[in-house]
């Protein structure tokens, strides 16, 4: 972790590796600074680990950065212990938040994190970007609450991209809040939702046998992309209906 | 346009009599005419009548999405994968006449996945008496009144009722609870299209569909001679 | 390059489908999310913001030569909802074969033959551009136009709005439009230097979702 008078700036890394014996070893697990990673008791041959942030989320002008990899065979879950807060720091300018996540050939990753929330007056650009292997699998959750209750939000950028054997199969940037181009709060995005989230599940079964589109409410669908992978998209008031309403869809998708 | 540049390329770009690989496309007949003429009736006694001796596909112009093809597949006039309807955001007569493509691109789906065909049928959605087909979508065209829409609607004419190749008066059974006067009709009619053919029929008695059914047969002859 | 040529591609009678389309506005009606002229001319501003930029940046790298297989693939990338997926590929169908007809255009042929059942919408017009003679940043105005014009004259049938209401939105996003087609122009620059991933990916969740609910409805008057 570093410090400059820019904000901080700190990457916490993980890797997944089958251990042989049935089971996920983490040969890599380094938290730096305010990314703090702990292991948690694993279920069957998935290991699971949560990321704890010690510090309340980044602030302007930090550089955060999670890497997590996971190895031909391994089978990893990541949660984190509370809610991100993207909150105005005494630094100027943009924070940044970077997920980087690799699953190789027949690895799996459940990247289930809490939401983040774009506190008034934040500037946050967050990225995710995962690259899987052709039998790779994955689930991905990813929500974002604009405002703490009854507060008008800050800006925050996300753009996620999945990429399988290489090829982009989603690619998807959000802008909302003060300074994001017009309309993100009108009819055409989010309407004065305050809670938006994905989740993109990669199996490579759906490549033969692609999800059925379907829509669960006025407010969230379940989507084949083109590409073996399946996308909810959801909006909602507040962040524990969208939760619900992202719950009910992995259910449904078994 | 260059004609041979659309024969070179991959898929015909317009009403060309020929398909991309060389071969005579089926002969595509409009029907087109005001809410409730029987435009859908028509075609449906149409389907009955040639679908043995034939092999036919129907494209339908909805104002609402698909109620005429839910209507011919209910009906069971032809296996549903024959029949296609087109989506016309609220106006059939500009997928008809101004804008063809979305109609253009059902005609040639069909013949690539149900050919070959002798001939298709593009129903409009009803519209108003000026709605006409394109010269580029289909090669003859049938426009559908009623005798109880009034019987003046021969008089007063229209593009529909003065240019289609073939004026059907339909209902006839009807013309003596609603008024309408057939023999002032068909002399209307007459003054307006001079020698271009009329049919008066009624779909509930006989021979209810024949004399149209004739006239495709004779216009398919045309095409295919 | 010719002036008027933008004008034949850029009417809204150009004879390429559009018309049966309302770019999610018929859904954002039904809603009650689109209610009269003010809801309208939000709609169109974020579909401008998020679809159309996306569109205009891919309709100009097609103009500055970028492979048009690679720009489809990165539209189905940038659009989650298989019945937008399908919507724009009718649309690159339907224009693919007016374009054809009206600039005959040994690309477009080659396009034809690639895609049978069409390509994006967005990496046709682009192409329809170039065949036409005219610039990235005349395919850019183009496409961003269209993603506000679409919605502004489909909801004129649905909520029979006064015309004139509608025409003002359009308007006023005047300046809006020369500033995303600007941009587009600038992102397909990039494109051709380090490839398709420098594209936009402005999305809108609810235009996706809409499309969905859209498109398992009954009974509708629009295509999409």
């Amino acid at each position: 972790m570093t410090a400059a008078g820019t904000g901080v700036r700190a990457t916490a890394r993980m890797l997944a590796r089958d251990d042989g014996r049935g089971g996920t070893s983490l040969p890599v697990l380094e938290g730096d600074g305010p990314l703090a990673l702990r292991r948690t008791r694993g279920s069957g041959s998935e290991a699971h680990v949560m990321l704890v942030g010690a510090m309340s989320g980044p602030l302007g002008g930090d550089h955060f950065t999670v890497e997590a990899g996971v190895e031909t065979g391994a089978r990893l879950r990541v949660g984190s212990a509370a809610a991100t807060i993207a909150l105005p720091g005494q630094a100027k300018g943009e924070s940044r938040y970077d997920v980087r996540l690799t699953v190789a050939d027949g690895g799996e990753l459940r990247w289930l994190p809490e939401q983040l929330i774009s506190a008034h007056g934040s500037d946050l650009y967050v990225t995710t970007r995962a690259d899987l292997g052709a039998t790779a699998r994955l689930v991905l959750r990813e929500e974002q609450v604009l405002g703490r209750a009854g507060e008008e939000p800050g800006r925050l950028g996300s753009r996620l991209v999945v990429r399988i054997a290489g090829r982009t199969v989603l690619d998807q940037e959000l802008s909302c809040g003060p300074g994001a181009p017009g309309g993100w709060d009108g009819p055409a995005v989010l309407a004065g939702h305050r809670a938006v989230g994905q989740v993109v599940i990669v199996r490579p079964e759906f490549a033969d046998q692609p999800v059925t589109a379907r829509v669960l409410g006025e407010g969230a669908a379940i989507m084949p992309l083109a590409g073996p992978t399946a996308l909810v998209t959801a909006v909602a008031p507040n962040a524990l209906k969208l939760r619900r309403i992202l719950d009910e869809a992995l259910t449904t998708l078994g | 346009m260059h004609l041979d540049h659309s024969l070179d390329g991959p898929a015909a770009v317009s009403a060309d009599a020929h398909r991309p690989d060389g071969s005579h496309r089926a002969l595509r007949i409009g029907l087109g005419g005001p809410v409730g003429s029987g435009k859908t009736a028509t075609v449906a006694a149409l389907c009955r009548a040639l679908r043995d001796e034939l092999s036919l596909a129907v494209v339908t112009n909805d104002i609402y999405t698909r109620e005429d093809a839910e209507f011919l597949l209910r009906e069971a006039v032809l296996p549903p994968e024959r029949i296609t309807a087109v989506e016309t955001g609220a106006c059939p007569h500009t997928a008809i006449r101004d804008d063809i493509s979305a109609n253009l691109e059902a005609v040639e789906d069909l013949e690539d996945e149900v050919g070959p065909l002798d001939l298709i049928l593009v129903e409009s959605g009803g519209d108003n008496l000026t709605a006409t087909f394109s010269r580029g979508l289909v090669d003859a065209q049938i426009f559908v009144i009623d005798v109880a829409g009034g019987d003046d609607i021969p008089r007063k004419g229209g593009p529909g009722v003065t240019t289609a190749d073939l004026l059907v008066v339909n209902k006839t059974d009807l013309a003596p609870y609603v008024g309408s006067d057939l023999a002032r009709m068909a002399a209307d009619a007459k003054a307006q299209r001079a020698q271009l053919p009329v049919v008066f029929q009624s779909l509930r008695t006989e021979p209810g569909v024949r004399d149209v059914a004739s006239w495709v047969r004779a216009q398919l002859a045309a095409w295919t001679a | 390059m010719s002036r008027a040529a933008l004008l034949v591609l850029a009417d809204g009678r150009f004879p390429a489908g559009g018309h049966a389309h309302s770019g999610g506005a018929e859904a954002a009606v039904k809603a009650g999310r689109v209610t009269g002229g003010a809801s309208l001319e939000s709609f169109c501003r974020g579909r401008l913001h998020t679809t159309g930029r996306v569109s205009a940046a891919l309709a100009a790298a097609a103009v500055l030569g970028v492979d048009p297989a690679e720009l489809d693939a990165a539209a189905d990338a940038r659009t989650p909802s298989p019945a937008l997926r399908v919507a724009a590929r009718k649309l690159g169908r339907q224009l693919m074969r007016a374009a054809r007809a009206t600039w005959p255009s040994e690309e477009l042929d080659a396009l034809a033959r690639e895609f049978p059942k069409g390509a994006h919408q967005p990496v046709v017009l682009g192409l329809a551009a170039r065949a036409a003679g005219l610039g990235a940043l005349d395919a850019a105005y183009c496409a961003a136009y269209e993603s506000v014009s679409g919605p502004a004259s489909a909801t004129v049938r649905l909520l029979s709005l006064d015309p004139f209401d509608a025409t003002g939105a359009l308007a006023r996003l005047a300046p809006e439009l020369d500033r995303v087609a600007d941009q587009a122009v600038e992102a397909a620059r990039m494109v051709v230097d380090e490839g398709v991933d420098a594209l936009p990916a402005a999305s809108a969740p609810l235009l996706e979702i809409s499309a969905e609910v859209h498109a398992a409805w009954p009974v509708r008057l629009f295509a999409s």
